[in-house]
């Protein structure tokens, strides 16, 4: 068993009235983890609270063996929001090289980042310009930069064609067999199949971890939606 | 603070400026535009008033034009995810607001230069003290209004909102500030009031420049307006929060 890069402990988040996380533990381990779960069940907040963006009222949150949020995670982990981080009115190379020279990497792999989401040809395009697909492209290659250890990438396939999907969980896996961790959140469960393990989150809490075969085996389900609905039905029967 | 990520900050707001052709258009062309409508409005009036009135818009230029720039972009960092994504990086806050200071002032310098150059040397503007000082100040206004404007940015949730801070924030100073009535002439409230506004000091310094040209009162006033830029850029960073609820 490989060393945990991400280990949370009974962390409550609160926004405005609501408990957002009331109370959730996991970690996540080198490999692709997929983050799943309808929408507005807390991921995005967990995956903040990974990045050290979000507030948080208790628990501890361990990200490479360092508190979430401390100054020596921030060359170490990449992020991707669900909207498009970048400068519209920049082109590709040029948000490329801002981000660059924030983390202090140089402009070859700014190149390579490029060339990693398949935006070479567009490189001296203004983003404005670029479709929606190619914008979350050139949002996902600023993560990218430096070589991360982490990877959190919050939706990064919404919206785009199935080729490019499948491009892009290609490279998930690529950086993955470098050695990273790449944690993805997605509310579509058929992107399940495509993670070596699963978080399967409701309503805040975690009510299934394991890979996509051994959650498929343990409730019976022919696919990651059904055990999904199988599990929720459970919980409700005990409750 | 690191000075490689503050002048990235700088550099890269300078290329978008650059790309937005018809901004910056706007920034050095409106300055030169307006003194001259001044100066043509009063050319046949008796009593010298555009050298009362010019000074105190060369003060109001910088000051107003950066206000809005930055209260503007840095409200699209704010929504955008921009911010919180250089945030999560090595990004000193003192990095953010001074690269911005820095890029804002540097464009302050060359709208002056161009508005200074008109007005002193087309329309016939008497400066009694030295020219490149009038630089000065309109570097230092526009490094407060950027300031300022960084910090109303925190408040707005939209462009719109933002907008309007301007007559909310820069109207009462334009009017308080000594050029339609001397300060010492108003209600001891709105005196008290006008001592405590930053273009007050700001507009001193452009018509101590101009008539008497004490120098050191001129360098009085321009200590005055960097410290309230200092505190609202120290207000500013304080806004600019890491972890948000």
């Amino acid at each position: 068993m490989m060393k945990n890069v991400v280990a949370v402990r009974d962390l409550v988040v609160v926004r405005g009235e609501r408990e957002v996380l009331p109370g959730i533990s996991l970690d996540v381990a080198p490999g692709v983890t997929g983050l799943l779960g309808p929408s507005g069940c807390g991921k995005t907040t967990l995956m903040r609270c990974l990045v050290g963006a979000q507030q948080v009222r208790s628990g501890t949150v361990e990200v490479l063996g360092e508190p979430a949020g401390s100054a020596a995670l921030r060359t170490r982990i990449g992020y991707v929001t669900q909207a498009v981080s970048v400068y519209d009115d920049l082109t590709v190379a040029e948000n490329l090289a801002f981000f660059a020279r924030v983390l202090g990497v140089d402009r070859a792999s700014a190149e390579e980042a490029i060339a990693s989401v398949g935006l070479d040809d567009h490189r001296d395009q203004v983003v404005a310009k670029l479709s929606g697909g190619q914008r979350s492209r050139v949002s996902l290659a600023v993560a990218l930069l430096g070589s991360p250890d982490l990877l959190v990438l919050d939706e990064p396939t919404v919206g785009l064609d199935p080729v490019l999907r499948r491009d892009l969980w290609e490279l998930f896996h690529r950086i993955a067999d470098g050695g990273a961790a790449v944690l993805v959140s997605s509310h579509v469960m058929d992107e399940a199949e495509r993670c070596h393990r699963l978080l399967l989150m409701r309503e805040g809490r975690i009510i299934a971890d394991g890979s996509p075969d051994e959650i498929r085996r343990r409730t019976g389900a022919a696919d990651i939606e059904q055990a999904f609905l199988h599990l929720v039905e459970e919980k409700g029967q005990v409750a | 603070m690191n000075p490689r990520i503050t002048l990235a900050v700088a550099g890269r707001v300078l290329t978008q400026v650059r790309r937005d052709h018809r901004t910056l258009a706007m920034l050095l062309v409106v300055p030169c535009v307006l003194i001259s409508l001044l100066w043509w409005m009063f050319d046949d009036l008796p009593g010298g008033l555009f050298d009362r009135f010019g000074p105190a818009l060369l003060a109001m230029f910088p000051f107003i034009v950066m206000f809005l720039v930055t209260s503007v972009t840095t409200l699209r960092e704010r929504s955008s995810g921009t911010l919180e994504r250089l945030l999560t990086m090595p990004m000193g806050k003192l990095d953010f607001l001074l690269g911005y200071a820095l890029a804002f002032g540097l464009l302050a310098a060359v709208q002056s230069a161009l508005a200074v150059a008109v007005s002193v040397g087309l329309l016939g503007l008497d400066v009694n003290g030295p020219v490149w000082l009038l630089g000065v100040v309109a570097v230092v206004d526009a490094v407060l209004g950027t300031a300022l404007g960084l910090l109303v940015s925190a408040f707005a949730t939209t462009e719109f909102q933002a907008v309007q801070f301007m007559p909310a924030f820069v109207l009462p100073q334009i009017l308080l500030c000594g050029l339609f009535v001397p300060r010492e002439a108003m209600p001891g409230v709105l005196e008290a009031i006008s001592n405590v506004l930053p273009l007050s000091y700001a507009v001193d310094a452009m018509q101590e420049l101009v008539g008497a040209a004490d120098e050191g009162a001129v360098w009085g006033y321009v200590a005055v307006v960097a410290c309230f830029a200092v505190a609202a850029l120290a207000l500013g960073a304080a806004t600019l929060r890491r972890r948000t609820p």
